[in-house]
């Protein structure tokens, strides 16, 4: 079995441009991954699974996660010239000050793809792509005809994520019904108001219960309730 | 409905085989399920059918789907332990196994050896459970309602029995942890399982006696559903349905997870990839199983069944994300976690066996009698509480 | 012979069907409820509260320390504490559950909240008949209902309730030699306070101490 970063160089001989990126796993399980950009990444998937050395013939599994915006704060050393009188005679110096900046990282979703080779027997190799944003840029490359076992899965990505993959031929929901609107595996996903009866509410309950008593009170204000 | 099915621009050799209706009439479009009779659980499938024959087939899923996967993402790691009984209900033990399995490799937590037999004990009597009923429903679907699959519970009830007086349920067992099992059985314990390990290969015998040469199993089943290993292995089809068509891949002897290397076992394979050959293929796991359990009765060690080390409460492990899977009676059943150093996963995905099979469902129907999809869809073994999640 | 395996088939069910008039090991039917089967020890069904001695409110072994409320997976549990310390079994003052519900209807006996209480306080009931029709409050079991005394426990789980109860008297044991040691220390330090000019606070620290539960908590995270 190759090292990630031999497989990245394999890659990289084989799929010009292909522009792949060593994510690294601090867990002891050492599975690191490989992030591929989307315009490349069929080409990849065709290369690995009929590459001889690797022979990736089986995708093993295929998941979606979720990365919502993010404030990242960093310290930044910032350069500045500062007037100031050193033995009585008035300078320019520079001093170095340390400043916290404060930027928006835009959240995106993430499709992890962990393959495996029957014929060869190792694995497992780890794939990784992002989409853009979470809003609007949401598409990625599908590997239904590359590896079949990614279509319900991709369907299910789809499903429960919102990720809309291009290419795949039957991309419809999976688990939820064909009219349901949000996707449910986000991380900033509302469950509807469905809140019935809890002999002991607490926790999220309680907090449901309290909603769901609000909107039935609100409603029955406004004379709209049922 | 229109003569053409099928958008065919796709890469041709993976996708099922377009079939055109002959005759002239119309096709008839059945929903099957989700209360169908003989289907496993709420399980739907859409057929269009051109007289007797299936021209498509689209499965439904998600009446069980209860987002198992957020739950994960909400509780602690040792809170989802139950959770995952309910996964695949007949398995509770290889689904505990499995996700232990992906935690311990998430953290590099070592396992006693005790325990590590422990675990290869429990999951091959989970293995003949499953594979017993499995045959069972087969044989149900099949028309012959009740004698065969009251003949494998009659096993399973034994062996369901010796879960309880070990973990204190029959079905959800809740048993292994984080570095261990929860409890060490006593000798008593591995006594009676000794004792009915020696009457399985009886069982199995009688099983076999009163079906293998079946005239009638053997023209439902023979030639009908067939699977060829290529697409098997594209469509990541895992466990005895890849076996029977013919591909050695069995995870046991592929990761050498827990201490399956120790054991002397072989993996049977299948010819033709028919229903008889995964029926088979089924039949021979459980001699398999009951000599790995032979083996695993007389070698296992003393010693502690839970890494002093191991933590129970405030379970936090470092940020790291790792893939566990092991060979489950249904196929390959795989956890992969994402841990950004709080009490719960940060991403917790189930890989589930029984809805990947399922991928091939419409492949393997198409152009069979619609009698035929019945047995085609037991031959596959899915539990829908796993399925949909 | 065409048809010679459906024989084949018929002979077993034929034996099968014989043997199950004289061998137990074809299990036979076992007509419930006139018949019951015995429970393994092992068994578990819906957790109780265990209390020590004859008065329930008294003896509760739980000090609403929430950790089980918080491990709950389902979230059944639902503990509020007390605001005023009451003496336990043991006469040591402590907090205890003003409100201990367990919705069984929730429940899924998964015995997480065993695992996790450091007091050995909650425990694996096996009675399984609890069907009502009440849908609401009949599934809800209060503080009362899972009040169950150790020698119930001793009933149901003669094994694993003798070894907590070995548990507890080693812990019991530790404790009052330390609490013994404290007083001690404490004396000791309050003959010296007495002589040397700082009297007061010297003496706080152990008494506290010796005021601690018997069995700590090892690491309560949540």
């Amino acid at each position: 079995m190759k090292s990630v970063e031999e497989i990245k160089a394999a890659i990289e001989a084989a799929v010009p441009g292909a522009g792949v990126e060593i994510v690294p796993n601090p867990s002891p399980s050492g599975q690191h991954s490989l992030r591929l950009l989307p315009s490349h990444a069929v080409a990849v998937a065709y290369f690995l699974r009929d590459d001889e050395d690797l022979g990736l013939d089986f995708l093993s599994n295929l998941t979606g996660v979720d990365h919502l915006d993010k404030e990242i704060a960093e310290k930044v050393k910032v350069t500045r010239q500062v007037t100031k009188t050193v033995d009585g005679v008035e300078q320019t110096v520079d001093e170095v000050v340390e400043e916290t900046r404060k930027h928006m990282e835009p959240g995106y979703l993430e499709t992890v793809y962990h393959l495996f080779s029957m014929a060869k027997k190792h694995g497992p190799v780890v794939l990784r792509m992002r989409t853009v944003n979470r809003t609007d840029e949401v598409e990625l490359p599908s590997v239904t005809p590359v590896w079949r076992s990614a279509e319900f899965q991709e369907r299910e990505v789809f499903d429960l994520y919102g990720v809309v993959f291009t290419g795949h031929p039957d991309l419809r929901r999976l688990l939820m019904w064909p009219e349901f609107k949000d996707h449910p595996m986000r991380r900033d996903y509302k469950e509807p108001d469905d809140f019935e009866y809890e002999p002991t509410p607490h926790d999220t309950v309680l907090a449901r219960a309290k909603d769901h008593k609000a909107a039935v009170a609100g409603q029955e204000g406004t004379g709209t309730g049922l | 409905m229109s003569g053409s099915l099928r958008d065919t621009n796709l890469e041709g050799w993976n996708r099922p085989p377009v079939i055109v209706p002959d005759g002239e009439g119309e096709l008839l479009e059945v929903a099957m399920g989700p209360h169908h009779p003989s289907t496993h659980g709420v399980f739907r499938m859409d057929l269009a059918l051109d007289g007797e024959r299936v021209v498509r087939l689209k499965p439904v899923f998600g009446y069980l789907h209860r987002n198992h996967e957020q739950i994960g993402e909400t509780v602690s790691y040792l809170a989802m332990m139950p959770y995952t009984d309910r996964l695949d209900y007949i398995c509770s033990l290889t689904n505990n196994w499995a996700y232990a399995l992906a935690v311990e490799k998430l953290v590099g937590q070592a396992v006693p050896e005790r325990a590590e037999y422990i675990r290869v004990i429990l999951a091959e009597l989970t293995r003949i459970v499953n594979h017993a009923s499995a045959i069972g429903f087969l044989i149900q679907e099949m028309g012959a309602s009740g004698t065969p699959l009251m003949y494998a519970f009659r096993e399973r009830e034994k062996i369901l029995d010796l879960f309880e007086s070990l973990t204190g349920s029959r079905m959800m067992c809740n048993y292994m942890r984080f570095g261990g099992c929860r409890v060490d059985p006593s000798a008593a314990w591995l006594d009676a399982t000794r004792k009915v390990v020696a009457g399985l290969p009886q069982f199995a015998h009688e099983f076999e006696n009163l079906l293998m040469s079946n005239e009638i199993v053997m023209a439902r089943c023979q030639g009908v559903g067939k699977l060829r290993p290529e697409l098997a292995i594209n469509a990541g089809v895992t466990g005895p349905m890849l076996r029977a068509s013919g591909v050695n891949y069995d995870i046991r002897k592929v990761d050498h997870y827990g201490v399956y290397d120790r054991f002397k076992f072989r993996v049977p394979l299948g010819d033709h990839g028919d229903i008889y050959d995964r029926y088979m293929v089924r039949v021979l796991e459980i001699h398999e199983s009951i000599g790995i359990l032979e083996q695993a009765l007389k070698e296992i060690p003393g010693g502690p069944v839970m890494d002093p080390k191991a933590k129970i409460r405030g379970f936090r492990p470092k940020p790291g994300e790792a893939y566990g899977r092991i060979e489950g009676p249904k196929g390959e059943l795989g956890f992969y976690l994402i841990s950004d150093g709080g009490n719960s996963p940060y991403r917790f995905r189930v890989r589930p066996p029984s809805l990947i099979n399922l991928t091939v469902l419409e492949d393997m129907c198409l152009g069979h009698n619609v009698a035929d999809v019945v047995l085609i869809f037991g031959s596959v073994d899915i539990v829908l509480g796993e399925v949909d999640r | 012979m065409l048809g010679e395996g459906i024989l084949k088939g018929l002979a077993e069910t034929a034996r099968n069907a014989v043997g199950s008039f004289v061998s137990k090991d074809r299990l036979t039917t076992v007509e419930y409820p006139e018949e019951r089967l015995p429970l393994p020890e092992a068994s578990r069904n819906f957790p109780f509260l265990v209390y020590d001695g004859t008065d329930w409110e008294k003896g509760l072994r739980c000090v609403a320390c929430q950790i089980c409320e918080k491990e709950c997976p389902p979230k059944c549990i639902y503990i509020d504490k007390s605001k005023d310390k009451k003496p336990d079994a043991f006469g040591r003052p402590q907090i205890y559950p003003a409100k201990f519900d367990i919705d069984i209807s929730v429940c899924m006996s998964c015995q997480i909240c065993v695992e996790v209480c450091p007091f050995e306080a909650i425990k694996m009931d096996t009675q399984y008949e609890l069907s009502t029709d009440d849908r609401f409050g009949g599934l809800l079991l209060d503080r009362k209902e899972l009040a169950k005394s150790n020698e119930y426990y001793h009933q149901i789980h003669p094994t694993e309730a003798s070894e907590v109860d070995a548990k507890l008297a080693a812990e019991k044991v530790k404790a009052d030699a330390k609490a013994k040691a404290a007083a001690g220390a404490a004396a000791a330090k309050a003959a010296a306070a007495a002589a040397a000019p700082k009297p007061a606070e010297a003496a706080a620290k152990p008494v506290v101490l010796a005021d601690a539960p018997a069995a700590k908590p090892q690491g309560e995270g949540d």
